[in-house]
């Protein structure tokens, strides 16, 4: 037996809609298996995953806290992807943009305004933009792999955090714990509903429709798909292709950034030396599962938020390891990827070569 | 034991994974294709390899289970990008994912437990010499197995027959289609072998270097194993000297802590990562260099034509 793909004529446009879908089902499906196997009701198990975060008010304003970071920094690799650019360092990125833009709240303590606010939310964009500007430079300036570059920056940004919220960024009077002060007034985030809930949701809406726009109305958004299918077609088209990596990962940073220091002004409510649960990494799997696409990755950043929540609820009321929501997020990302394969080919299975007389 | 061959023998301990993940990938990167799920075939070896040996007590069964882990995991990236020609790039990521959580879950129970440690060598007479004795005759088995991997890679790439089959396929996989090999299959063994030494690379570290399962252990190795590849310029000898120079770094951290110098820990921590970037630069900025020795295909899938 043996499997044979044959490319289609034409892209598969039913399949384009109906992979994630695949995708997501055939998860569940395994997921299921998974806890049956582990020796838990996998109904229940799959109730308290992917049901439960949506069934009471709190979890659905939670839900939306989570996908605010997945949202921004998957469509932003959403992009990077699309021009065939590799950042996959954007939890580093949004490690410096939360300390960068700590800088004010945590040096100047008393001061309140709006301003600041504002501030804290261009310095985290900024120093998002600055880590991966500094993966764009090794890349054009010295041909240095991106991806491997923007991976170890992700540990060095981790470092470099630790550091300073262990050291002069420490909270005096905070009993000698890993933290900086804690924010109040301006230097939060204002907050809706329950009161975890913030801003952070709409700006992240606003920047998928521009996105959205820049995508399929602007030259740029020609530009990053014409060079992410061919290079070479770019380069005839007289697109830039340096100058194409430093939008990618500005952009990519940038977004990151902000996802960061919105953590930090928002649920966190201060600077810790940890304070994402790995959201760089799993955006990686929401721009996918989106199609690379600002509006897939909505939905795409919607569904992994509720794995996290389901994640927490299914440990709290059934045991079930937090490691399980990983396993599913990366099983997820591996599914998407071979059903995407039936975009551009026809799976045909053949039996055995012997039985047509082709060998001997 | 002086001072100087506690040294030597902790850098050995460090470089040894280093080598045999990067010796693998090396391999697979020659026949064209590029797994970047290197770190999560070895996270898997390392708890499946600690979780063997502690509950069989037989640390070979340890060290063929983490060898196993890897090639299941690394069959898992074959099937995907060889036989349904996935994205290279997207599917070694989804692997390193899928591993590290899959591997925390599994291993989650004896998160920290003592586990059984492979012991080093000892041979009459020879390991007793003073200086390099010990570092000589005294080092684990998997340092000497490693170190010969090195040479066996480098005669079996460039002066045999399926090495040449290999680097064929690597660099132009049309023609090697052409002249009749299946290049799909021998980009499968290609990413079997480099699972089975990511695998046991993940093993020597639950095994050897920290004698039991902490989440998250490899700690990056298999990235920095990934850059040590383009360090060597896809060269096996080379990255016997990438490897002991990246070992030495990661350990120097811990000496000069040791010795007192006023460092914050976390500069000492960063740096094999800062390192890799550095060497990283040095080597690709020569652009002819890594032109020359890049496989002409990788990371490019293969469709054959019918």
């Amino acid at each position: 037996m043996k499997i044979i793909l044959e490319k289609r004529a034409q892209q598969s446009k039913i399949m384009a809609y109906a992979s994630p879908v695949l995708a997501i089902g055939l998860t569940v499906i395994l997921g299921g298996i998974i806890f049956a196997l582990a020796g838990y009701d996998p109904q229940t198990a799959l109730y308290y995953y992917f049901v439960e975060p949506l069934t009471n008010f709190w979890s659905i304003e939670e839900v939306i806290v989570k996908a605010t970071p997945l949202i921004l920094i998957g469509a932003g690799l959403a992009i990077c992807f699309s021009a065939n650019i590799w950042n996959i360092g954007a939890e580093g990125q949004l490690t410096m943009g939360a300390l960068v833009g700590s800088f004010i709240p945590v040096m100047f303590t008393d001061w309140q305004s709006p301003l600041v606010l504002l501030l804290m939310l261009v310095m985290g964009a900024m120093g998002g933009a600055a880590w991966a500007g500094l993966v764009a430079f090794l890349k054009n300036k010295f041909n240095v792999n991106e991806i491997l570059t923007s991976l170890m920056l992700v540990y060095v940004a981790q470092y470099i955090l630790d550091w300073f919220v262990r050291g002069p960024w420490r909270d005096p009077n905070g009993y000698n714990f890993p933290k900086s002060v804690s924010f109040e007034g301006w230097q939060l985030l204002p907050t809706y509903g329950d009161g975890r809930m913030h801003i952070g949701a709409l700006i992240a809406l606003i920047v998928v429709v521009l996105l959205t726009i820049m995508m399929t109305r602007s030259l740029k958004g020609f530009e990053i798909r014409a060079i992410g299918n061919s290079r070479r077609a770019g380069a005839f088209a007289g697109f830039s292709y340096k100058g194409m990596t430093w939008f990618c990962f500005l952009l990519s940073g940038a977004l990151a950034g902000l996802a960061g220091i919105m953590e930090v002004a928002g649920p966190a409510g201060q600077l810790l030396p940890s304070i994402s649960p790995g959201y760089g990494f799993t955006a990686i799997i929401v721009a996918f599962l989106g199609r690379l696409n600002p509006m897939g990755v909505l939905l795409a950043g919607i569904l992994l938020a509720i794995s996290y929540l389901g994640g927490d609820g299914a440990q709290m009321e059934l045991g079930v390891s937090v490691k399980t929501a990983q396993v599913f997020q990366g099983m997820l990302l591996f599914l998407i990827l071979t059903f995407d394969t039936l975009i551009r080919y026809k799976v045909k299975i053949i039996r055995s070569q012997t039985a047509e007389g082709e060998l001997t | 034991m002086t001072g100087f061959e506690a040294a030597v023998l902790t850098i050995i301990t460090a470089s040894t994974p280093l080598l045999m993940a990067a010796i693998g990938e090396l391999v697979v990167e020659r026949s064209g294709v590029l797994n970047l799920g290197v770190e999560g075939m070895m996270v898997m070896g390392a708890v499946c390899g600690f979780l063997a040996s502690y509950y069989t007590g037989s640390l070979i069964l340890g060290i063929l289970a983490s060898m196993m882990a890897g090639v299941l995991m690394s069959l898992l990236f074959g099937l995907l990008t060889q036989t349904f020609v996935t994205n290279q790039m997207a599917t070694g990521l989804a692997l390193t994912i899928l591993c590290l959580g899959l591997s925390g879950l599994i291993g989650e129970p004896l998160t920290g437990e003592p586990g059984l440690k492979l012991s080093a060598i000892s041979i009459p007479y020879l390991t007793d010499i003073p200086y390099v004795g010990k570092i000589l005759f005294g080092q684990d088995i998997l340092v000497y197995v490693s170190i010969a991997l090195v040479f066996a890679v480098q005669y079996m790439l460039f002066k045999s027959r399926m090495g040449l089959i290999i680097r064929a396929v690597g660099d132009s996989h049309s023609s090697a289609h052409a002249l009749g090999y299946s290049v799909i299959k021998v980009r499968y063994y290609c990413i079997m072998f480099g699972g089975a030494c990511a695998g046991l690379a993940g093993g020597y570290l639950s095994l050897v270097y920290t004698p039991q399962w902490i989440e998250d252990m490899t700690a990056g190795r298999g990235w920095i194993a990934l850059a040590l590849v383009v360090f060597a310029t896809w060269m096996p000898r080379r990255i016997l000297l990438g490897a002991y120079l990246f070992g030495t770094v990661w350990i120097m951290g811990l000496y000069v802590q040791g010795a007192g110098i006023a460092i914050p820990s976390q500069v000492l921590s960063a740096l094999p990562y800062v390192v890799t970037i550095v060497a990283l630069v040095i080597i690709s900025r020569n652009a002819t260099l890594t032109k020359l020795n890049t496989p002409t295909c990788l990371g490019q899938s293969f469709v054959p034509d019918r």
